[in-house]
């Protein structure tokens, strides 16, 4: 943590750590206090009138079954997402692991939706979507598929779903791919002289050897649907149609901004943050062995 | 296992390139499987670079051509200089994208700068407090925005930032991960550069700018590369931030323009506006592809 040789002046250090510690403390930990202190509190719209409430607002929003439904959907939302975009990622890296010409070429056309905006991808995704005028919905319809995310529920669930995941792609790929080549060739070799054929010897070695990336690309999924995902939704389908795609941060930001319903949305953001607390440590304690690239 | 699903999988180890164990057998198999990813990578902007080609009508007709229209260099100089025309009317394309910029890179340069500080008093010095410091910083991890939406909000709103690029960057560059990062680079610098510098007389400040920070040089590029698609994908922040229209960055502008996203929606002009936020963060991923990885992987540890 720190280092043997040091200097020793007294006011410096204060003076390098300042900038940070302010933006910090004015911008995170403040706030963030603030939504614990308000979600004790309840309050008209108008500020009117504030008293303190204890945990009643917590006990209002696990009793309102919208937030229990939301809950449900956002789990589902994030399973769905990213399960979504690790599965593909990892045959592709795999593929991109074998191929001897192209691969930089292979690798950074696969890299570019990293860079594309939460909300840039939901924009992309709702266009080729569009009920009456997008391409893929007018394939779908000549298919005989019924769609409208619009008017259906489960068409925009999946439609907000395989905008995330298309994005997410991107990024899995990159430490899948990094992983498998960090896996000695020897090992795959001493098993194929063994006779391992090719299937057995990916569940045995390779997809063992990936496992702490795997973990990894979970938590960082979950946390990327969880959270990064605002965007998408907020461009697509704000939510709906009624409340179909309303993930739990989606929610907290309608509830705070747009039903000013304060002591609930801060309540919820509390709820959020230990969720993000679980997260994190989940990937600070038992994450612990990185990959290497290149 | 179905035989179909053995088929696909099967390759997958089969070989690793001619060296491997199984040699050559099916060597156009990964390339095939390669392309159609990225032709599903490519399939959403290739229809919204031909969306930008053509005319509101000839989108609006089911299913809109395939193969791009000749209204491309209008579409984009109408976007660009004039914005959005029909029922929203959005501030000029150049406009929002200047705005993106600016944020992305006051977020980038900011980030790095106070991070670097940060590190280096944790790392070199020694002071009551510096623990906590330091765990202050790494905490900020657990509160993103998206939680403390409405408090931070009106934090900005008593500051009277809201409606400023100020408001709209500063608050943004705290950097956990920045920090750790840099903690983690100048732990590895050898002692004996820290002695010699002191024999030699060098304050502090001095072996920073000397020392500690031409050997960053690696770290703060690939960090910039991360932090600049970060600074330019900013979506929650400047939507709660700014109301006044002309601070609207690239990427809040696209989705003011959408409207309620039906037929009635000059998809040509969301189109093109939507791939000129694509291009600038794709450029910097594709010709800074090197930093870009490394930092990516840096930034995780």
């Amino acid at each position: 943590m720190q280092r043997r040789v040091i200097f020793s002046q007294k006011g410096l250090p204060y003076l390098l750590i300042a900038p940070q510690l302010v933006v910090t403390l004015v911008f995170f930990f403040w706030p963030g206090a603030q939504a614990v202190y308000m979600s004790l509190l309840q309050q008209d719209a108008f500020g009117a009138s504030v008293q303190f409430v204890g945990l009643a607002n917590f006990e209002y929003v696990f009793a309102d079954e919208g937030y229990v439904d939301a809950f449900r959907r956002t789990l589902g939302f994030a399973l769905a997402v990213t399960v979504l975009a690790m599965v593909p990622a990892l045959w592709l890296a795999v593929m991109a692991d074998r191929v001897l010409k192209g691969s930089t070429f292979y690798t950074t056309a696969m890299l570019v939706p990293y860079a594309i905006a939460p909300a840039v991808a939901g924009v992309l995704w709702l266009f080729m979507f569009n009920p009456s005028i997008g391409v893929l919905a007018w394939w779908l319809k000549a298919l005989g598929v019924d769609w409208n995310p619009v008017l259906d529920g489960t068409d925009a669930m999946v439609l907000v779903v395989l905008a995330s995941a298309w994005k997410q792609v991107a990024y899995n790929f990159l430490f899948f791919l990094a992983g498998l080549q960090a896996i000695p060739k020897s090992l795959l070799e001493a098993a194929a002289i063994d006779g391992a054929r090719p299937l057995r010897r990916f569940w045995t070695i390779v997809f063992p050897l990936l496992s702490p990336t795997t973990f990894f690309l979970l938590v960082v999924g979950l946390v990327y649907a969880f959270f990064d995902t605002f965007g998408v939704i907020s461009a697509v389908t704000q939510g709906g149609p009624a409340t179909a795609t309303e993930t739990l941060v989606y929610k907290v930001y309608k509830d705070g901004v747009h039903n000013l319903d304060l002591g609930s949305s801060a309540a919820q953001s509390v709820v959020l943050m230990v969720i993000v607390v679980a997260l994190t440590m989940v990937q600070f304690r038992f994450v612990e062995r990185r990959v290497h690239y290149g | 296992m179905s035989s179909i699903a053995k088929d696909i999988v099967a390759p997958v180890v089969a070989g690793r390139g001619a060296a491997g164990p199984d040699g050559r057998r099916l060597a156009w198999f990964p390339h095939l499987v390669l392309w159609i990813g990225i032709a599903v990578t490519a399939f959403p902007l290739y229809i919204a670079f031909v969306a930008s080609t053509l005319t509101a009508p000839d989108v609006a007709q089911a299913p809109m051509p395939v193969l791009p229209g000749g209204h491309g260099i209008d579409n984009y100089r109408k976007i660009l200089l004039q914005g959005m025309q029909g029922t929203y009317l959005s501030p000029p394309v150049w406009q929002m994208m200047w705005n993106s910029l600016v944020m992305a890179l006051v977020i980038t340069a900011g980030k790095i700068v106070v991070s670097i500080l940060s590190a280096y008093a944790i790392v070199f010095f020694s002071f009551p407090g510096r623990m906590l410091a330091f765990w202050l910083i790494f905490l900020t991890l657990m509160l993103p925005v998206e939680v403390r939406i409405m408090p931070t909000y009106e934090v900005v709103s008593d500051l009277g930032l809201i409606n400023t690029m100020t408001g709209l960057t500063l608050p943004l560059i705290a950097s956990a991960t920045g920090t750790l990062l840099f903690r983690q680079f100048f732990l590895t610098i050898p002692d004996e550069l820290v002695e010699a510098a002191r024999i030699d007389g060098a304050g502090p400040m001095r072996f920073f700018k000397d020392v500690v920070l031409p050997l960053s040089a690696t770290n703060i590029a690939a960090l910039s590369v991360i932090l600049f698609i970060y600074g330019w994908n900013q979506y929650l922040w400047p939507l709660l931030i700014t109301t006044d229209n002309r601070l609207d960055t690239i990427v809040v502008g696209i989705t003011k323009m959408i409207g309620t996203g039906d037929a009635t929606t000059d998809w040509p002009q969301v189109m093109g506006t939507t791939l000129l936020a694509v291009v600038p963060p794709a450029l910097v991923v594709v010709l800074m592809r090197r930093w870009f990885v490394k930092g990516l992987v840096d930034s995780e540890k």
